[in-house]
């Protein structure tokens, strides 16, 4: 795990991005005979993992899932390490203010990630190779143009997006704040403004 | 003592006759004949490993005379079959023992048992060790479909560990098919285990749907198999058998799944004679699943 520097977004709200690197983790928590990411106790031990890290930070933070070193990545270990983790952080007693952005992802790792996003439901922000940022799993197609834009802008308000989709400031911010429900973008507090958890990464690098 | 006489070829296509036999035997001692025996791929195999665990529950240790083939004992040694055969059959001849264990340039994985999650990545640290080269260079498969190869049998072994509450076996090997697809090389992979089978694992949170009767082994491998139903209540569950269907498809590949007395499979149009759903097969317990996995007509 490698932390970078804590970014301010706000009053009371700084992130600190925490880089992941999943194939090391699981050699560290799991077993040090384990190379690949396969089976559910694996995705589970590995899942613990990365929560137990998530407290050690603190309240608030954004989670960098480095696929980089994975080789084989499974769907039960992808349900327990990716799906069951972000459903996790999804729910009200979330033990923490976490989000979390895939990196390293490779053509691959596409279809047991994109297989256990959709059986829940849920979406997650990914750098995937030859294609950079992009976001995964099933969203509404006004939600990922909202997304493509706000990812565009950096930091954008709902009247921005609206203006660079051709979209009513209604359906622009309800694409956002369904976004933002699902943790894929960062709604800044007490203000109009979205943040793309790209841009956040970014700007703490 | 009952004599089977085992088919000339011992795999998907002949394994219901030899459980047939089993059956039949009604715990009398069984003398397994492999005599005559040419050709056996990984599921005829493991599948005699099955059917031998079976007749050894049902009554006395089994006989298994071994092939006259110096070939095919060769094969079965490189295979790794005799280790685990010597624990299930009293053997009849000689098997060959090789020092080492130089699996050849063919042999993607031995019959392996598989017992716990650790045997999961054993095989898959395997593959991906030794079977990449193979599926890269003699399937042509692009290196992402390789990956993927590891994950399907990720996938099938876990299986066993999750449904079957028994253990099992798992072997997958190459071959140029001359009785199908003009010739091309083929994977076949097979995984058995003699647990519980489908009908059991999923009865508890399935059967009651079903008229009187209606749960069946049939049913059972309908639900997991074109449904993706499990016992659990977890939505994640019940993803590996779905996901190796739509790869094997994607691949133009075969997959069949037997439980009991039925067998369910998608069945690829150069299979003209495969059947999708049979029934009234002679009973095994647990399950047996076949998949056969052409090469790519070219490199990537």
């Amino acid at each position: 795990m490698s932390s970078g520097s804590t970014m301010t977004y706000g009053p009371q709200q700084s992130f600190v991005p925490v880089s992941i690197d999943l194939h090391s983790l699981v050699r560290r928590s799991v077993a040090s005979l384990y190379s690949h990411l396969v089976t559910r106790p694996t995705g589970r031990a590995l899942r613990l993992g990365i929560e137990s890290q998530i407290v050690e930070l603190g309240d608030r933070c954004l989670s960098v899932l480095d696929f980089r070193q994975v080789v084989i990545l499974d769907y039960s270990c992808a349900d327990e390490a990716v799906a069951k983790l972000v459903l996790r952080y999804l729910q009200d007693d979330r033990p923490a203010d976490a989000y979390f952005l895939a990196r390293g992802v490779s053509d691959h790792h596409l279809d047991p990630i994109e297989a256990v996003l959709a059986r829940y439901h849920l979406a997650l922000v990914a750098e995937v190779d030859e294609l950079g940022f992009t976001l995964l799993g099933e969203v509404e197609p006004l939600e990922r143009y909202a997304w493509l834009a706000l990812q565009e802008f950096g930091v954008a308000s709902v009247n921005d997006i609206a203006a660079r989709l051709h979209a009513d400031t209604a359906a622009a911010s309800a694409a956002l704040s369904s976004l933002a429900r699902r943790r894929t973008v960062i709604r800044k507090a007490e203000s109009p403004l979205y943040c793309a958890l790209p841009a956040l990464l970014q700007a703490s690098a | 003592m009952n004599v089977i006489p085992l088919p000339a070829s011992l795999d998907e296509r002949t394994f219901d006759q030899v459980v047939r036999a089993v059956d039949a035997a009604e715990g009398a001692r069984v003398l397994f004949d492999a005599t005559h025996v040419r050709w056996v791929d990984p599921y005829g195999m493991v599948g005699l490993l099955c059917s031998g665990s079976v007749a050894k529950r049902n009554g006395e240790l089994p006989l298994l005379k071994l092939p006259d083939n110096p070939d095919v004992v060769s094969y079965l040694t490189r295979m790794h079959f005799f280790p685990h055969a010597e624990a299930i059959f009293e053997l009849s001849g000689t098997p060959q023992r090789k020092s080492g264990h130089e699996a050849g340039s063919d042999v993607l994985l031995e019959v392996t048992a598989i017992n716990s999650h650790q045997d999961v990545h054993s095989v898959v640290d395997l593959v991906n060790e030794r079977g990449i080269a193979i599926l890269t260079k003699q399937l042509l498969y692009p290196l992402r479909e390789a990956f993927q190869f590891s994950v399907i049998l990720s996938e099938v072994c876990q299986n066993i560990i999750e449904h079957a509450e028994a253990p099992g076996w798992v072997a997958t090997q190459t071959y140029t098919w001359t009785r199908k697809l003009g010739g091309k090389r083929v994977v076949v992979i097979a995984v058995m285990d003699l647990g519980i089978g489908f009908r059991k694992s999923l009865a508890s949170t399935h059967a009651t749907r079903y008229p009187e009767g209606g749960w069946t082994d049939a049913a059972a491998l309908e639900s997991a198999f074109m449904h993706g139903q499990t016992r659990h209540h977890d939505p994640g569950r019940g993803q590996g058998l779905q996901q190796i269907r739509k790869l094997v498809a994607r691949w133009g590949g075969r997959v069949s799944v037997r439980s009991g007395t039925a067998r369910i499979a998608d069945i690829p149009a150069w299979d003209e004679h495969g059947r999708t759903l049979e029934t009234g097969l002679p009973h095994l317990p647990g399950a047996q699943i076949g998949i056969i996995l052409p090469a790519r007509d070219t490199e990537a």
